[in-house]
């Protein structure tokens, strides 16, 4: 077994090649989706429910394959369909994690189900799970880069009843923000972010890119403002990150950005532990 | 008391212009299960009341009946002239887990600003007015120096009163206050007693305080909503410290002492008392006699 790190000395034009570029502009929109949304997954306490929609859309991005139609579609429909059954539940979180576990299993295996149906199927099945940045298509961030445009239009609208309601449901309520609008409206935008998350790190690694991005960024800022954009920033470092360290060095990208996030969270966690 | 002679009419003017909150046979089922009925009740602007009861006695949902928030079964809510639920500009909320935010990076100073703002729906950047408001409250609830710590930076009793001055932030007329004093030390809970004091003499404020424990607040109550038998009533303070409606109330022995702080209440209990210790109270020439009786048992055993 040979585990060395091979240095490619002809990384830079790797780095260059169309694929790369394509991945390099996906990654940009992915981390402006991901890092957004994973404070707002974190002041929710919905991290689970983030966790468990990326596997909810498995057996979605499956039989798409066996249908023959494109994996995002799948993948984001039932995603959308998961998030609005958890939204549903509301936020007593022991009866919700309860049933979000539950479907997360079943809807797992009946990915695997699917799979196994065709070949083809069961070829997409890896890259479903963990990730295949380099194979994004210039529909793909057409796709992605409308997204985050609605995303973005949606939260200068609902920007701060958003935050309220996340970080203090029952004054909130007292107040007069429609919860149940906001939860709803949550999940089901966290379901598009993972559509759009999926094809750089898979349904297995999500957690990493959406969720521990957002957790260093609390860690060492002041407001909500900060943590959003820094954690944007921590997320593009992962993704570009990975993409030029998994150029110099072959290695599955997906690896290297899950490792460079899981990184920043560990020293964010020892220097502000020291502080205390 | 007046010698004039007053129509209905004129009372329901009255009440409306003097009576924070209104309650007209109101009746709350969840569930298809009563919490309670037939609340009649007046409470009157700018007084201090705590609701009292056991637990599951509908403390909270009184609460938030008053805020309009769960519907009515039967009857009537009325909070400061109008129906419960069309006024909540004009309530402060403080509810009982303070532990909002305890997970976010949110600081004292931007939760009382996201009190003011956070309702708005679209771009909004935050005005100097409004900063300035939050200064305001922060300085009055005495967070003016940890104003910038994060929420989980803070003491416990510190959070309560950042919750509170989040509250107090939009100018309410009215402040409930659900358990403010749970969990929190002797030193702390005397700090929003405080503070709540304050808030009721200086700015005029009707507040109403879910509370288990009353010692804490009875130098400052005009009375007490207790949701007894399933119904809540009101009684001036004077009517509430009665043994014996206390010992109803709660389904325990209570007592009401007097002491150089003014009353308390205890809850005697002798069998979770060491065997050992002291069950009664002596003058000091019976604690006399019983020490010496100690000192004469033995030798008088000797003697057998």
């Amino acid at each position: 077994m040979n585990v060395t790190f091979a240095f490619d000395p002809e990384w830079l034009s790797v780095l260059t090649a169309p694929f790369m570029t394509n991945a390099i502009e996906a990654g940009l929109l992915i981390a402006l989706a991901a890092g957004i949304m994973g404070y707002f997954t974190i002041t929710r306490h919905s991290t689970f429910a983030a966790h468990a929609l990326a596997h909810i859309g498995l057996p979605g991005a499956t039989g798409a394959v066996l249908l023959g139609l494109p994996v995002s579609l799948g993948l984001g429909a039932f995603a959308l369909g998961g998030a609005l059954v958890i939204g549903a539940l509301g936020k007593k979180v022991s009866e919700r994690e309860i049933a979000t576990g539950t479907v997360l299993a079943f809807a797992t295996g009946l990915g695997l189900f699917f799979a196994r149906l065709s070949s083809s199927a069961s070829q997409q099945m890896q890259s479903i799970l963990f990730g295949s940045i380099l194979t994004i298509t210039d529909g793909q961030i057409i796709g992605f880069a409308v997204f985050d445009v609605v995303l973005l239009a949606v939260l200068a609208l609902v920007y701060r009843p958003l935050l309220f309601s996340s970080l203090d449901e029952q004054v909130a309520r007292a107040k007069g923000v429609p919860i149940s609008l906001m939860n709803v409206l949550f999940m089901a935008i966290m379901a598009g972010v993972i559509t759009v998350a999926v094809p750089a790190v898979g349904t297995l690694l999500i957690f990493a890119l959406v969720v521990t991005p957002a957790a260093t960024a609390s860690m060492v800022t002041r407001s909500p403002f900060a943590a959003i954009v820094v954690s944007c920033v921590l997320c593009l470092i992962s993704i570009w990150g990975g993409l030029v360290l998994s150029a110099m060095f072959p290695t599955p990208p997906s690896f290297v950005i899950v490792t460079l996030s899981t990184l920043m969270w560990v020293v964010a966690k020892i220097v502000c532990g020291r502080k205390r | 008391m007046s010698e004039t002679p007053v129509s209905p009419g004129t009372v329901a003017e009255h009440d409306a212009a003097t009576d924070a909150v209104v309650l007209r046979n109101a009746e709350v089922r969840r569930g298809g299960r009563t919490i309670w009925s037939h609340g009649n009740l007046a409470i009157p602007a700018g007084t201090v009341t705590a609701i009292v009861g056991t637990n599951g006695a509908g403390k909270t949902t009184l609460l938030d009946a008053e805020l309009g928030l769960v519907p009515l079964y039967a009857g009537s809510i009325t909070v400061m002239g109008s129906p419960a639920g069309q006024n909540n500009g004009m309530i402060g909320y403080v509810p009982q887990s303070y532990i909002a935010g305890l997970d976010s990076n949110i600081t004292a100073r931007q939760s009382v600003i996201l009190g003011l703002t956070g309702t708005r729906f679209g771009i909004h950047f935050v005005t100097r007015e409004e900063k300035a408001r939050a200064q305001q409250v922060l300085e009055f609830v005495g967070l003016a120096d940890k104003a910038d710590y994060r929420l989980n930076e803070l003491s416990g009793g510190l959070r309560q009163r950042a919750a509170i001055a989040q509250a107090l932030v939009g100018g309410p007329k009215l402040l409930l206050l659900d358990e403010p004093l749970a969990n929190l030390d002797m030193a702390s809970q005397r700090a929003v007693v405080e503070l709540l004091a304050r808030l009721n003499r200086e700015w005029g404020m009707t507040i109403q305080v879910v509370a288990h424990d009353l010692n804490m607040l009875l130098p400052i109550l005009t009375g007490a909503i207790y949701l007894l038998d399933g119904h809540p009533h009101y009684s001036p303070i004077s009517s509430v410290l009665d043994s014996d409606l206390l010992t109803h109330l709660y389904g325990t022995r209570i007592e009401v002492v007097t002491t150089p702080q003014g009353d308390m209440f205890v809850t005697p209990d002798r069998t979770l008392e060491p065997k050992e210790r002291d069950q009664n109270t002596h003058a000091a020439a019976e604690a006399a006699r019983f020490h010496e009786h100690h000192h004469h048992i033995p030798p008088k055993e000797n003697n057998r």
